[in-house]
């Protein structure tokens, strides 16, 4: 089969899915296609299948696996390397993550609150000082989320810059490839460094905590590392979007600056109709599966179209509207099955204490152009936007 | 109707919390559920649970109806 679509698309509009994998989902939801570097594979859109597919153990999400798709060429991890949590399997996976997920319960992430409404009132605070328009990507959207990981790590505050601007510099468009890379080395040795003296002076968060149930070393650095490559785009690309998204709805931006209780609801809404990080969620076969009467072999992969996904009809009434009324939490956003995202209370709770804290004290806010201008990140595997000038 | 849980599927995620802060809570050193209430009686509390179960990423929530088993 040569003539099998090439998948994915890049998003040509940043409210819908590519009008083929919307496409797909009605008239095959389980495809062939092949993908960007001309490998084929199975590319998923009904929310049930992946839903299935997430939950079925013949799957893996070992991205070291041979085949595995839309790993980047020459920068897969070595398969000696150590795998970090979300390549890993059952009964590795499970091991690991209940050996975590004591620090993002919800409760402790609510402990979180007051830390985190400084971080966003301090760079607000920045922002209201400075020339308008401002950027509010470097500004607010990349800070807040590196700040707040400094924070759960226990990165001592005299290192705060050093840490963010180490960690933005590895997602900034306008950095060029090299300084990027030795970004990415300073952090690591940043994080190595800061567990051997965490081991001599522990402190209160999770770095000395998991240090004092006696984590090996290596793997707690490879952790942090993981953490904010997982907790810092993925979360700066939500607030610049969602921040866009409700200076274009004066009706959503009403009822969120009226009752803080819809914040959440509105956050769970933006999640779904985003969908930024859909292409983490694909796996591959390890064994024969059958999805929807086509028989998936073991060694082949499954890209997941979880944009579409989370409009499916079968699942959301009007998916393509932007509903506040909705109750959207069965979306697949935060991904499903045993790898749901770790950080998902981490990150709901900084998107909502984001929005209510900028509109409230930028009350005169607006984009200082309009929407089609603005530059999104068509090509990456998680979407966003390079940068939101705004002005009030 | 009882609910049960099975920990050895939970991944912690605390959906289950999100939707029912009454109903759920979460272990404090490994994530798990713990099941505050585990026969909920009225309706709406019966909906919630519903919904948690459906939106469980593990699949680890059931609810027995009365004079079943497990
Ligand atoms: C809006 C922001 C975020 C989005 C959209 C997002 C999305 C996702 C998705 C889709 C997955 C599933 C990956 C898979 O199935 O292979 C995932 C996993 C993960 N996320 Fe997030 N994430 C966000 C924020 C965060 C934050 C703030 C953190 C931590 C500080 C984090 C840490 C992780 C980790 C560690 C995993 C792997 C979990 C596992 O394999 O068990 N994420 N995320
Ligand atoms: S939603 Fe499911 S996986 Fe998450 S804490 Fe509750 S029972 Fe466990």
């Amino acid at each position: 089969m040569t003539d099998s679509p090439v998948l994915p698309l890049n998003r040509t509009c940043p409210y819908s899915p590519p009008a083929e994998h919307v496409r797909l989902q009605r008239d095959e939801p389980v495809a062939r296609v092949t993908l960007p570097d001309g490998s084929t594979a199975w590319a998923l859109s009904r929310l049930d299948d992946i839903r299935s597919m997430l939950t079925d153990p013949r799957f893996s999400a070992n991205r070291q696996r041979e085949g595995f798709p839309l790993q980047p060429r020459g920068v897969r991890p070595d398969a000696d390397e150590r795998p970090l949590l979300i390549g890993l399997d059952p009964p590795e996976h499970g091991e690991a993550r209940r050996a975590v997920v004591g620090e993002f319960t919800i409760k402790r992430m609510n402990a979180l609150r007051p830390r985190i409404q400084q971080i966003v009132d301090d760079c607000l605070d920045a922002v209201l000082a400075g020339p308008r328009p401002a950027d509010l990507v470097p500004a607010l959207a990349l800070p807040v989320p590196s700040l707040v990981i400094c924070e759960l790590l226990g990165v001592p505050y005299a290192d705060h810059d050093f840490f963010q601007s180490r960690s933005a510099n590895l997602l900034l468009r306008s950095i060029p490839p090299q300084e990027r890379f030795v970004a990415a080395k300073e952090i690591r040795e940043y994080m190595a460094a800061l567990i051997v003296e965490k081991a001599k002076n522990p402190g209160d968060d999770l770095l000395s905590r998991q240090l004092a149930k006696g984590a090996d070393q290596e793997e707690l650095a490879g952790l942090g590392f993981l953490l904010l490559l997982a907790g810092h785009e993925t979360t700066g690309n939500m607030i610049s979007l969602g921040t866009m998204t409700l200076l274009e709805r004066p009706e959503a931006l009403a009822a969120l600056k009226e009752d803080p209780a819809v914040t959440p609801q509105i956050v769970e809404e933006l999640l779904r109709y985003f969908t930024i990080a859909e292409y983490v969620t694909s796996r591959i076969a390890v064994q024969d599966v059958e999805i929807g009467g086509v028989l998936i072999r073991a060694g082949e992969g499954v890209v997941t179209l979880a944009n579409a996904a989370n409009r499916d009809p079968a699942a959301f009434t009007d998916g393509d509207a932007f509903d506040l009324g909705r109750a959207a939490r069965h979306h697949i956003a935060f991904g499903f099955g045993a790898h749901q995202c770790l950080g998902q209370n981490l990150a709901r709770l900084e998107l909502q204490i984001v929005f209510d804290t900028l509109f409230a004290r930028i009350p005169g806010l607006s984009l200082a152009g309009p929407v089609d201008e603005l530059s999104f990140k068509e090509d990456s595997t998680v979407y966003g936007l390079h940068s939101l000038p705004v002005t009030w | 109707m009882r609910i049960t849980a099975d920990l050895d599927r939970c991944v912690g995620a605390g959906q289950c919390v999100l939707t029912d802060p009454v109903v759920f809570d979460q272990r404090d050193d490994d994530g798990t559920v713990i099941i505050l209430s585990t026969t909920p009686e009225d309706a709406e509390t019966i909906g919630r649970v519903r919904e948690a179960i459906r939106i469980c990423p593990s699949q680890a929530l059931a609810l027995a109806e009365p004079g079943t088993t497990s």
